[in-house]
């Protein structure tokens, strides 16, 4: 029906579903560090606002994770087999995690004061859950997965490894920082403050972390080495930590002077560039190090019939998402609950 | 784990992570419709009963569909953590179906889910209106699509087998193939009458209790109505369903009737009740109205269908198992139908709202619609074994290479985590169902609006549950 034309749909499926997952990681990012910051906050009230101010849109923000997956699972069959069955026990972990949290949207409000410490505990034990293993999937993925033909060769415990359960500290880092910018911006007052106090620690380690990934990765795999430290591509790819160190300096200074969007921003530029330089680390690998996009790509029918209608809704998703946000913008405060 | 090899524990994993999982989108799709139809009632009659109704039901909603999201992620996964050899070998087909229901339903719901819960004084009333009817479409657009995978694996046409991995060769085949318009329209009233039954209970419930209130009166007014025209439907559309099975998977049909082999040129009797052996390939104890079997199978008197002996013993689905699901399943559809005619009976006589024994088998067939979908499903499911894709990939050859070890862990999981969250899931559910409809403060709720502070947490909490408001008034 749609032939290829030439065009290269094994990339520009690459690039939507880099997309996806960094859609995914920045969204459910901050609500899944507000999870992990309710340990610091003990107050009913204000765990009420800080679950209020995601609680309309966490279910699209899990949305683009769901994306992610079924556009590995059409554009690269192959690659969806192999990673989702090779990171076997810590999906689940992380799909378990998942659940618990999600739940606890609901439950949490329509508990009784005996029943709601039980999904505070849901709340805060699936987001770091789900963070952790989110973190040793990618840390698994990024080292390596070892296949043999069209399936994965690796032992289930792969993912048992230093590498990859850094990584698994590593996002709670950087969720952590995601929630607490989030709750900068979205709340006022004494809990603001707190959030304010909090965000330059968890800069400060997400900086380590993204750190320790940069020398870690080049020195252990070869290929990324060469990557990043060949001529001319160093020339090319020396504004990425360039960028990252005017983030964090931006987030660190926005945070002294009454903030409110700032810090959000520059952590959102941090993910993303931390994000963009795993992906300059691995392309043009789906399964690092051995299998290429093209190597795993789906026939041209597959591709192109998905790509039309993708390109084509993608827009509109966008837009009533935007919308969404901007009919729940400004503070929340203690009257606000929507529940 | 128990002796059970990897592939029995994943098949396990799906089958309980799978009923699930149904049980929340069955009473979704039902409910989104229902408050869409119930807000613009309001907005049309202006009547208090309506929007007391509407914000009932969609504290109710806004539970199942949360249970309905979390859930549904692990299917997604699924596929891929317990079933990558069916991905790596259909993946280029069922991918884009999958696919193109995350970008037209998923995100539809996800995104105006959040306006529908907590918009009602952020947005005007038609902007609300609006968001309410494109998360009931979003609903019904993800049923379509997942139907339409799940309808192509059953009936698969539209491919070529290329390199051992099925490539689309004609997506309208694909997606328009033979099984589908049937399952669709079958499940997506099965949805409606679950929903129904649903809301018929809890009405009955209340009624009981002596709670007679025009929001109650009207709860069980228009489930009855709905139950009276939809169930005599589904019967008919289950028919052609069959009619259709029995074209494309005729073992399966021969399973679920328990029917081994023709004698003659006999006609076929109905069994209503019996013991198919699998062993002895034969069905014991056997009960059966002569004659009927043949009329519903093939609308004649005297036709035939093929045996379960046909087919060879590798290709045989569990007769034991769909023979007794596919009975509970119509069984509770007539039982369905009765319901309707007894409401309609009462209600020509005025008496719809006080006959107790009617009352009573409202509120005992409230999860009947729930029940009859779980018992429809095992009966497609279990029936079109052994094959995954019917005819092309073995359900053995499409599991993962994991250890019964990895498989059996995460089934424990799961089964834990599930009836933990769920079981008090479920539990929230029957709870606010018992608050019953409150008066909703539409002055209250003006006050409200955008650029405003909002209104407190009364439109979607429990009052007595949600300790929140009382803590606000302080």
């Amino acid at each position: 029906m749609i032939e290829n034309m030439g065009i290269d749909t094994a990339s520009i499926w690459a690039v939507i579903i880099f997309f996806a997952v960094f859609m995914y990681v920045v969204l459910d990012g901050f609500d899944l560090g507000i999870g992990m910051l309710y340990p610091f906050v003990k107050g009913r009230r204000e765990r009420d606002i800080m679950m209020n101010t995601v609680a309309p849109v966490w279910d699209g923000n899990e949305t683009w994770l769901v994306l992610g997956g079924e556009g590995l699972l059409l554009a690269f069959p192959t690659a969806y087999s192999i990673i989702l069955s090779g990171l076997y026990l810590p999906l689940i972990f992380m799909l378990i995690g998942l659940i618990f949290r999600g739940v606890a949207f609901e439950f949490r409000f329509k508990a009784n004061d005996r029943e709601r410490p039980i999904w505070d505990l849901a709340f805060i034990g699936g987001s770091v859950t789900a963070a952790f293993f989110q973190g040793v999937c990618l840390g698994t993925y990024l080292s390596g997965i070892q296949v043999s033909g069209r399936s994965y060769a690796g032992g289930p415990l792969d993912w048992l490894a230093p590498f990859p359960l850094a990584a698994g500290v590593g996002v709670m880092i950087a969720y952590a920082l995601l929630g607490t910018t989030w709750l900068v911006m979205k709340t006022e007052g004494d809990l603001q403050q707190r959030m304010i106090k909090l965000a330059k620690p968890f800069a400060w380690l997400l900086l380590a972390a993204i750190a320790a990934v940069s020398i870690w990765t080049p020195l252990s795999q070869h290929q990324v080495a060469e990557r990043w430290f060949s001529f001319p591509n160093l020339l090319f790819l020396a504004p990425v930590p360039l960028l990252v160190a005017g983030a964090v300096v931006l987030l660190l200074w926005s945070l002294k002077r009454d903030p409110f969007r700032l810090p959000f921003i520059a952590a959102l530029a941090l993910v993303l560039l931390g994000f963009t330089g795993m992906a300059i680390s691995i392309w043009p690998h789906i399964v690092p190090p051995a299998i290429t996009i093209w190597e795993a790509a789906s026939p041209p029918a597959t591709q192109g019939f998905a790509l039309v209608g993708t390109l084509f809704v993608l827009p509109f998703i966008l837009m009533y998402t935007v919308w969404s946000y901007y009919v729940f913008r400004g503070k929340i405060t203690s009257e606000a609950g929507y529940h | 784990m128990f002796g059970l090899a990897a592939l029995d524990l994943a098949r396990i994993q799906f089958a309980f992570t799978m009923s699930f999982h149904i049980l929340f989108p069955a009473i979704t799709i039902g409910l989104a419709s229902y408050l869409a139809v119930l807000e613009i009632c309001w907005l049309k009659t202006k009547r208090q009963v309506f929007v007391d109704l509407y914000h009932f039901w969609l504290r109710i909603f806004a539970v199942n569909f949360g249970m309905g999201v979390v859930s549904g992620i692990v299917m997604a996964y699924q596929f891929g953590t317990n079933w990558s050899q069916f991905s790596e070998f259909a993946g280029n087909i069922t991918g884009p179906l999958l696919a193109y229901e995350v970008l037209t339903a998923f995100f539809l719901e996800a995104g105006f889910l959040g306006v529908m819960l907590f918009g009602w004084t952020k947005v005007g009333p038609g902007l609300h209106l609006f968001a309410t009817c494109m998360v009931a479409l979003g609903t019904l657009i993800s049923a379509t699509w997942i139907l339409g995978s799940n309808s192509w694996m059953q009936t698969p046409q539209g491919y070529e087998i290329i390199n051992g991995r099925m490539v689309p060769a004609d997506w309208f085949k694909i997606i328009f193939n033979p099984s589908f318009p049937y399952r669709l329209v079958h499940m997506s009233i099965a949805a409606f009458l679950s929903t129904a039954l649903f809301v018929g209970a809890s009405a009955a419930w209340h009624l009981l209790r002596g709670r007679d209130t025009p929001q109650v009166r009207t709860m069980l007014s228009m489930a009855m109505w709905m139950l009276l025209v939809v169930a005599p439907i589904q019967a008919l559309v289950g028919d052609m369903h069959g009619i259709n099975t029995l074209k494309h998977q005729p073992a399966k049909i021969a399973a679920l009737e328990g029917h081994w082999q023709n004698e003659g040129d006999d006609p076929l009797p109905l069994l209503l009740v019996g013991f198919p052996s699998m062993k002895d390939e034969e069905t014991k104890f056997a009960v059966g109205i002569p004659r009927v079997g043949s009329w519903i199978l093939t609308h004649t008197w005297g036709g035939q269908i093929k045996g379960l002996k046909e087919f060879p013993k590798g290709d045989r689905p569990n007769s034991l198992i769909v023979f007794w699901s596919f009975r509970v399943m119509v069984g509770l559809g007539l039982l369905m139908i009765a319901l309707g005619l007894w409401s309609a009976w009462l209600r020509w006589k005025g008496r719809l709202y006080v006959a107790r024994p009617f009352l009573r088998l409202a509120m005992c067939m409230g999860p009947a619609g729930l029940v009859a979908v779980l018992a429809g499903w095992i009966t497609t499911e279990v029936g079109r074994q052994p094959w995954v894709v019917y005819g092309v990939l073995r359900t053995a050859d499409a599991v993962s290479p994991h250890g019964a070890g990895s498989v059996g862990l995460t089934l424990a999981l799961f089964v834990v985590a599930y009836l933990f969250v769920f079981g008090v899931g479920i539990a929230y559910v029957l709870r606010l169902v018992r608050k019953g409809p409150q008066a909703f403060d539409l002055t209250r709720a003006a006050q409200g609006g955008p650029g405003q502070g909002r209104t407190p947490a009364r439109p979607l909490s429990v009052p007595e549950a949600d300790a929140s408001v009382t803590e606000d008034k302080q």
